[in-house]
């Protein structure tokens, strides 16, 4: 493994380790680049998860403070957990469910498929689908996604079993046990999906995907990447001539370093790189770096989810298995006439008990409550995930609240739009018609958890008045700045974005390798 | 026994209360309460018997489980007898006994039916005691590994290997 010293210049700072950081720090490396990635939170491995939700979620959640405004239901039942992610090598690659599918091709360009939407902020991508299809298949590749290339789908399990009947019963095509990065046979090194459950808390087979036993040890093993845990960075350099020069970050003992830096990539999520990059201000750039739009936190966009569980008069043992293996697609069309733009996937879902007396109904107490954990065993579970509406206010500016290291933390804001209200209640009232349908005796349209999709705050635009970064995550301001996360979506599309997260980390790490062999940067 | 009763300001009305209530708990003792078959006894040590029973009957009014035996309950409310939640305690237990006066009661534990003392709860359910209750119930009943088994779950897999070749895609009736 490589250390570099913190006055040398010529390497590549990375913030972040997760789908974005870690992959880009893996792609770099395997390409000569000389990468130290800082890490805010420690280093797990599959001997380390524990099969417990809620001690896994104190192992690995990032529980730093956040504060949270807005009309959202979250910010009343879970005022300081705005997200549910994880801080760790390897991000919320550990705690992710591995769907692993591509944007449609109309959804790289909302604003001109759906037109101007009321009150939403929307833009198209400077980049489409042609241009993505090659990365998409990379992705595919690293991750091992099952349905694609020549990789078998999972088998299904019970959750997924009631899922796929009752969406076929109300004529749904498109059911599968989708294309998940995890391994329905031995692949790349990792063995096959053992139908554990626990997806959420990291995979101890490491048959899931995640950048913490893949690409961060595969870039480690080439020599030219350093990762750095527990490193915590506070702020962004710059030089006179407005390049950034380095990061300030508190390192493992809490002691304030300065690491050099040739380049410097932003990948702390939707919440903490725009915090971060705010944090940043100084007198040449008072708004926060990067933000001469005044984009920087903005556009928060977070999936219109929301889940459906359902009740049967037999057994069901949703929790067997793997979390989310089974998708409906016939839904996530763009089709106006349902009353909203764009479109969502209907995917299984299981808690376990501890959780789901947690997100059932939070707040929610008494026998109408009770009596439907009392019949967990016979329960079944989905997870609606659609594309929601950029909005300008909602999103992350810095709160008066500060960390343990007397940063401003980021405040979340969100307000749902009515394009994202009138999709979630047509996808409680398919959902609930799906289990209808295989016999449930009771339904319950469970409200969004703390968000785990969190995407657009600095978002990529054509023209720099309208976002933070450019079609490669370049800063519009700054040339050696980059962003490489899910901020920075334009739009946030039906799907999952992890796999999207990726192939634009394989692609960005392309053009930052050849722009620095063509002494562009 | 009466006079230690007495002297940790429990009437005779407060007592008989507890037995209609559930007929659940009975006070061995200055410092304890205990199930009447003896399948569970709890020593209280800063808050009184009296609170303790409030906070069990509470309990299992916002988290009804008939299945789930009083023990657990007990277990996921013992955390309040300390120095830290004894004002927290003192002060609900009053706001929740004069929400049952208000309502034509003695007080809370003497109510007789659980949907009478829901409405009580009710009067009281957006106040920080009520809700630092509720909250609180959510880890300290559900997490708890022996509860579990009684909802059919499971639990940790990865020891036994997963659910491969343990009815993963078992279901048999759809």
């Amino acid at each position: 493994m490589a250390t570099f010293d913190l006055n040398d210049d010529s390497v590549v700072v990375i913030i972040g380790t997760g789908a974005g950081g870690g992959v880009l720090a893996n792609e770099l490396a395997q390409k000569g680049v000389k990468v130290v990635a800082l890490e805010a939170g420690g280093r797990y491995l599959p001997e380390d998860y524990i099969n417990d939700e809620w001690e896994s979620f104190g192992q690995l959640a990032w529980l730093d403070a956040r504060t949270t405004s807005g009309t959202w239901r979250v910010a009343k039942d879970f005022a300081g957990l705005p997200a549910w992610i994880v801080k760790a090598v390897g991000g919320t690659t550990t705690h992710w469910a591995g769907a692993s599918i591509r944007f449609q091709d109309h959804e790289w360009k909302a604003l001109t498929t759906y037109g101007t939407v009321e009150g939403a902020n929307l833009l198209d991508w400077p980049i489409d689908a042609a241009e993505m299809a090659p990365w998409y298949e990379k992705a595919e590749t690293k991750l091992g996604v099952t349905r694609t290339g020549d990789r078998a789908g999972l088998p299904g399990n019970n959750n997924y079993k009631v899922f796929e009947k009752g969406a076929k019963a109300l004529g749904y095509k498109e059911v599968h046990t989708g294309r998940m990065a995890i391994n329905s046979a031995d692949y790349d090194g990792r063995m096959a999906c053992q139908q554990t459950g626990f997806c959420f808390q990291g995979c101890k087979w490491g048959a899931k995907w995640s950048a913490a036993y893949t690409d961060i040890p595969a870039g480690e093993a080439t020599g030219n990447l350093e990762v750095r845990d527990r490193a915590h960075v506070a702020r962004i350099l710059h030089n006179d001539a407005g390049k950034v020069s380095g990061v300030e970050y508190f390192d493992k003992d809490g002691n304030l370093q300065m690491q050099k830096a040739r380049i410097v990539c932003v990948a702390g999520n939707s919440f903490e790189s725009p915090r971060l990059l705010l944090n940043s201000a100084s007198s040449m750039f008072p708004d926060g770096l990067a933000n001469s739009s005044g984009m920087v936190g903005r556009n928060y966009m977070r999936h219109t989810t929301g889940s459906v569980y359902a009740i049967f008069d037999k057994p069901v043992r949703m929790w067997r298995g793997t979390t989310m293996a089974g998708i409906v697609q016939d839904e996530a069309r763009h089709d106006p006439s349902r009353g909203f733009v764009g479109g969502y996937e209907l995917e299984t879902l299981s808690l376990g008990l501890p959780f789901m007396a947690a997100f059932l109904n939070p707040g929610g107490w008494g026998r109408s409550f009770t009596t439907a954990l009392d019949h967990y065993e016979n329960m079944a579970g989905m997870w609606i995930v659609g594309e929601d509406m950029p909005q300008l206010q909602n999103g992350v500016t810095l709160s008066e609240a500060k960390d343990q290291f007397g940063l401003p933390v980021a405040n979340v804001h969100f307000d749902d739009h009515p394009n994202d209200i009138a999709m979630r209640n047509h996808a409680y009232k398919q959902g609930i018609a799906m289990y209808e349908a295989v016999g449930a005796t009771r339904a319950f349209p469970t409200p969004p958890y703390p968000s785990t999709h969190n995407l657009g705050t600095n978002r990529m635009s054509e023209r720099p008045e309208d976002g933070v970064v450019n079609r490669w995550g370049q800063s519009h301001d700054i040339a050696n700045l980059f962003v490489s996360d899910g901020s920075q979506f334009t739009t946030g599309a039906a799907e999952n974005p992890t796999l999207t997260i990726v192939a634009l980390a394989i692609r960005q790490a392309d053009h930052i390798a050849s722009e620095m062999s063509r002494g562009n940067l | 026994m009466e006079k230690r009763v007495d002297k940790d300001g429990l009437t005779r009305r407060a007592l008989l209360g507890r037995a209609v209530a559930a007929g659940a708990l009975a006070v061995m003792g200055a410092g304890f309460i205990a199930a009447p078959d003896a399948a569970w006894a709890m020593e209280v040590s800063v808050i009184s018997p009296d609170e303790m029973a409030t906070l069990l009957q509470m309990a299992r009014d916002i988290y009804p489980h008939d299945q789930v035996a009083d023990a657990f309950y007990a277990v996921a409310v013992k955390g309040y007898d300390s120095e830290a939640s004894k004002d927290l305690v003192a002060a609900g237990v009053a706001e929740l006994n004069a929400a049952a006066v208000a309502q034509g009661h003695a007080d809370y534990l003497s109510i007789g039916w659980e949907e009478d003392r829901v409405k009580v709860l009710q009067a009281i359910e957006g106040g920080v005691f009520f809700q630092t209750i509720r909250a609180g119930l959510v880890t300290g009943l559900y997490n708890q590994k022996e509860v579990w088994p009684i909802f059919g779950y499971e639990g940790e897999s990865f020891s036994k290997g997963g659910y491969i070749d343990r009815g993963f895609d078992d279901i048999n009736w759809l």
